[in-house]
């Protein structure tokens, strides 16, 4: 008789589906979560009218450029690692911690559609921060819009290979947390360090050359300048280093952390913690 | 087919060097309800968590359902409900929000709106789980585990923390369960529970199955002395016997009609109960 229940003949909820309920899910109770919502989207927000007011005046070189739009740039970048990184790893600690990804399994909702969800409520809130990042900009520290197609397009695929590696890099570490209360202490602390030495608070500019080739190999300092030269008039290039963009570098290096952080899921991502 | 929803043998499984379930043999029969007693330690969860695709053996055979839940996929979790013993899910969405999202896992998912009345949560639909109290949150994790209208359903210590009215309702709630065939594992604490819910029940010590029987037969209960107490002008009196029928008769006798504070008592699931665990301790 079991075998012939109905159950058995209806089809199962597809993947597009079930993740696109996920991703409501996760958006609905993301931006009810006060804490949560004032962490990401607030904090940045508070660090870019803070730098921006009390480091005012121009970079020291010919391009004309103010400390406070260098700082927008830099946050911009920085908070798209924010939303990506620091929060999924944490919510995800937690989520697991608190048994709810337990129960997920326990259904037959398609594990990829976990992850799709978790993607599509990232992207749109990490979209929705860089339209008020760059409103603050435009309105209280003379940044200009990119005028030209080739610097949208360099400011997509830059978003899109940076958001993709934050992701996939935050359900990794967040997997990989012993538990929901250390978790925040554990993906600050290098976060907070990167962001010193990429460029979010310390102009990169003044960083020694080989500071500037250490933070080189993480993602952030690629995010922020790839957020610069979308921003920023092509003549700052004469201060970066190597004097350009290093738009190849840039997209090579993000590009291999969006892999390794795949590669890091698929080994190590459990829902249990058996 | 045979008609076992559960079918284990030899089951085995240590944490280290604790054996925390050793040599297991197990079968709950289609529509039965089944109850798996013990102390805390006995190897409930971890036998439960095993079935349920959780947990992986170390040795035995296992099918659930017809399937080795090592090997479950999305058609077998659609056709068995779990409520663990400690879930939870994201405080910020509602109850209805929840019933709702969790039914679209499924091919043929129950009435969210029925669920939602039948755990008796209708009062409570938009109000967020962060403002549940405790026994509402259970009723919620009972809500999300029959969403999906299982054929197996497993409740791993469901009413912990629930009122007695609230576990009255629960109880009426498996009731209606058990009469669509639903075929369901219990864990519980509640020695009441198991007595009313369970068609049979398992006796679990030290990852060891002590004994499986209806309740009221489990470890010669049916056959044990009964206990018949009275009271007369010299106080309270109390004799053991095998044939209580012939001595409330006789006393029936004595005192002319009402035998006053009459009491016939047999050993009580939990006396049965506690004799075999303490005997195995």
């Amino acid at each position: 008789m079991t075998a012939t229940r109905e159950t058995a003949t209806a089809p199962l909820p597809s993947l597009a589906r079930a993740s696109r309920h996920r991703a409501v899910l996760e958006l609905k109770a993301e931006v009810r979560n006060p804490m949560s919502l004032a962490f990401t989207l607030l904090f940045p927000v508070m660090m870019l009218l803070l730098f921006g007011a009390v480091f005012s005046g121009t970079v020291n070189n010919s391009s004309g450029v103010t400390n406070s739009q260098l700082f927008v740039a830099g946050i911009i970048g920085s908070s798209i690692l924010s939303t990506g990184l620091v929060g999924l790893a944490i919510g995800i600690a937690i989520e697991r911690e608190k048994g709810q990804l337990k129960r997920l399994a326990g259904t037959p909702m398609p594990k990829a559609a976990y992850f799709l969800g978790k993607i599509a409520s990232v992207l749109a809130l990490a979209a929705g921060q860089i339209v008020v990042l760059t409103l603050i900009g435009i309105v209280l520290f003379d940044v200009d819009l990119p005028t030209s197609a080739s610097k949208w397009l360099t400011f997509a695929w830059v978003f899109v290979l940076g958001i993709t590696a934050a992701t996939v890099l935050g359900v990794a570490v967040g997997g990989l947390m012993p538990n929901g209360k250390s978790a925040p202490a554990i993906v600050n602390l290098p976060y907070v360090a990167l962001q010193f030495i990429s460029g979010v608070f310390v102009p990169f500019n003044e960083l020694p050359d080989w500071l500037r080739s250490v933070a080189g190999v993480f993602p952030l300092r690629w995010l922020c300048q790839g957020m610069r030269s979308v921003f920023l008039p092509d003549s700052f290039q004469q201060i970066e280093q190597g004097h350009s963009w290093q738009h190849p570098t840039m997209a090579i290096v993000l590009l291999a952390w969006a892999v390794l952080g795949m590669v890091l899921c698929v080994r190590t991502f459990r829902f249990t913690t058996d | 087919m045979s008609d076992a929803a559960i079918q284990v043998r030899g089951l085995h499984k240590a944490y280290g060097s604790f054996a925390a379930v050793d040599g297991v043999d197990l079968e709950v029969v289609t529509s039965e309800i089944f109850a798996l007693l013990g102390p805390n330690g006995a190897g409930k969860t971890t036998i439960t968590e095993i079935l349920e695709g959780y947990r992986v053996r170390d040795g035995g055979e296992v099918s659930v359902l017809g399937v080795d839940p090592a090997r479950g996929d999305r058609w077998w979790r659609a056709r068995i409900g779990i409520v663990l013993q400690s879930g939870s899910v994201n405080d910020e969405l509602s109850v209805s929000e929840l019933v709702h999202h969790f039914a679209s896992y499924y091919p043929t998912p129950r009435d969210p709106e029925e669920v939602i009345d039948a755990v008796g949560l209708s009062e409570k639909r938009s109000s967020r789980v962060g403002k549940l109290s405790g026994g509402q949150q259970r009723r919620l994790d009972v809500a999300l585990g029959v969403i999906g209208r299982p054929e197996l359903l497993f409740l791993d210590e469901p009413t912990t923390g629930f009122d007695p009215e609230a576990r009255r309702q629960f109880w009426g709630l498996i009731g209606r369960l058990r009469g669509e065939g639903t075929t369901i594992l219990l864990t519980t604490h509640y020695l009441e529970e198991a007595e009313a819910l369970a068609d049979r029940v398992g006796v679990l010590s030290r990852g060891r199955l002590l004994a499986v029987a209806p309740p009221a037969t489990l470890g010669g209960r049916a056959e044990a002395s009964a206990t018949v107490r009275w009271l007369d002008q010299d106080g309270p009196h109390e004799i053991t016997t095998m044939e209580p029928t012939r001595a409330v008769t006789e006393l029936a006798a004595r005192f002319d009609g009402e035998i006053p504070e009459l009491v016939v008592a047999r050993p009580t699931l939990e006396d049965v109960y506690l004799r075999m665990i303490g005997a195995e301790a």
